[in-house]
């Protein structure tokens, strides 16, 4: 061993620096934050709790094509459709079992009126395996509630669609 | 008749006047040492429960006392259930002679450094029997490490507690703090210190050499098997001995009670304060070491034991001694 490795060992040398740097590392601000109180900034793409969407005037955009149901590897789409008197063709069942889906995003890709999106919210933890099948009127709920942000965020990621 | 009860009811009454705040000590050391170490790696700690998240350790100990006691079917259950007990105890009975002030300490006793030593000796016994208690494999591995590595250890500090007393010349610890009073032994003995102050992260089984409850390798080391309030009687005992630690430290090297300037600001502050900051002082280091350094190897630790800090402690103890007795400095008693 060299004289000055031995002397490095024995005043603790590379000790003292690494105190030094935790000491001033330790007075910085922190990286973490307040969870429940402040939350993390989200992505416009962030794929979370499923909405379907409106129009302004509260006619449901999505159209019961299927293609969102056909794409979804999970296979966690279930869609009954009838003809409405207009002759439009809508929705009477459009349920999402959370816990079959695995969040990829497809069905929101795959919606040629953007009606089922996933937004930005992920905390609808539940306590029971029930309140996770959700029907139509719970998705039409959360787009309702959601709507404005969601509007932004797919306003906010067109330009890369 | 009376007169005994009433010397049993006045010495009951010093010594959880003693207790309690040291059980409080503990819980807001360990407080602040998970905020330490958060605040190291630039996260904020725990900081919800109370002001600051003082009260992290209260509710903690509140979720310890709710949960369940589960004794495995193979342990031997007397020496399980003891194994906790036995830790926390020693951790607390050592709090007897430690000088708060001049005429602040529950029990005077002239060997008082070497009680300490004892019991801090016998504090590898809980360790042991929860390690074997248990009858498995990583609590019993657990445990044989940690009574190698409380041992070896224990030599260098013993060495190092020989060196102050030469300079003494009492074993007394009051005596200890007051001949500090003209120069801190951590000015002469400043080797000691250092070697004194890693070898007891080494006795109190903290990082960098928490061998014994090594989670990559052995899961939780003795504890593994441990839960509920036992679990806590482990973790405040352990935490107890690093405060012990820490004043040992303090009242060998860094003048216990004593101010470090005797002028007029620094003498208005109470004797006991100084301790507590001392202490304070060394258990933050402790915890940015905690922070900083990894874990040592077995053959690392045993080898920084006994080739390196066992001779140069003995090596240190000739000269102090030569050195006195050249210069005529020996303490007279």
């Amino acid at each position: 061993m060299k004289l000055s490795r031995i002397l490095k060992t024995i005043l603790l040398i590379d000790f003292l620096n690494g105190l030094v740097i935790a000491i001033r590392e330790s007075f910085k601000s922190k990286k973490t934050i307040n969870y429940p109180f402040e939350k993390g900034k989200v992505s416009p793409r962030f794929r979370g709790e499923h909405a379907l969407r409106r129009y302004p005037n509260g006619e449901e955009r999505c159209i019961a094509c299927k293609l969102c149901e056909a794409v979804c590897p999970a296979q966690a789409i279930t869609i009954e459709s009838t003809e409405r008197e207009d002759g439009s063709r809508k929705t009477t069942r459009y349920d999402i079992d959370m816990l079959k889906c695995i969040y990829c995003g497809l069905c929101e890709e795959s919606c040629p009126v953007d009606a089922i999106v996933q937004g930005p919210n992920f905390e609808f933890s539940t306590e029971t395996r029930e309140e996770l099948y959700y029907n139509k009127e719970k998705l039409l709920d959360n787009g309702d509630r959601w709507e404005s942000l969601l509007a932004a965020n797919i306003k906010a990621d067109n330009p890369y669609r | 008749m009376t007169e005994n009860l009433n010397i049993l009811i006045t010495e009951i009454y010093k010594i959880f006047l003693l207790l309690i705040p040291i059980l409080t000590a503990v819980a807001m050391i360990v407080w602040l040492d998970r905020r330490v170490w958060a605040f190291v790696q630039k996260r904020k700690g725990p900081n919800v429960v109370g002001p600051f998240g003082l009260f992290q350790s209260l509710a903690d100990a509140l979720k310890y006392i709710f949960k369940e006691i589960i004794i495995p079917a193979s342990a031997n259950k007397i020496i399980f259930i003891l194994a906790p007990i036995v830790t926390m105890t020693l951790a607390l009975i050592s709090w007897a002679v430690i000088p708060f002030s001049e005429d602040f300490v529950l029990a005077d006793i002239n060997v008082g450094i070497l009680y300490l030593f004892a019991v801090s000796s016998l504090g590898v016994y809980g360790i042991i029997m929860g390690g074997w208690a248990s009858n498995s494999k990583y609590p019993f591995l657990g445990a044989i490490r940690s009574a190698a590595q409380m041992v070896s250890y224990e030599v260098s500090i013993g060495v190092i507690i020989i060196n102050v007393l030469l300079c003494v010349g009492s074993l007394n610890l009051t005596d200890i703090v007051l001949a500090q009073e003209n120069l801190w032994f951590i000015v002469p003995l400043f080797p000691m210190f250092v070697i004194f102050f890693i070898s007891a992260l080494a006795e109190t089984n903290r990082p960098p050499f928490d061998l014994p409850e090594a989670e990559a390798e052995l899961v939780a080391g003795y504890q593994t098997e441990y839960s509920g309030m036992m679990y806590a009687m482990f973790w405040l005992g352990e935490y107890a001995n690093i405060l012990l630690m820490c004043s040992m430290g303090s009242i060998l090297f860094l003048g216990g009670w004593l101010s470090p300037i005797d002028l007029y600001p620094f003498t208005l502050v109470p004797a006991p304060l100084w301790l507590i900051l001392k202490i304070l002082l060394l258990f933050i280091l402790f915890s940015l070491v905690k922070a900083i350094v990894p874990r040592y190897r077995y053959d690392q630790l045993m080898k920084l034991g006994w080739k390196i800090f066992l001779p140069l402690s003995l090596t240190w103890v000739v000269l102090t001694a030569s050195y006195l007795f050249y210069f005529n400095l020996l303490p007279v008693n």
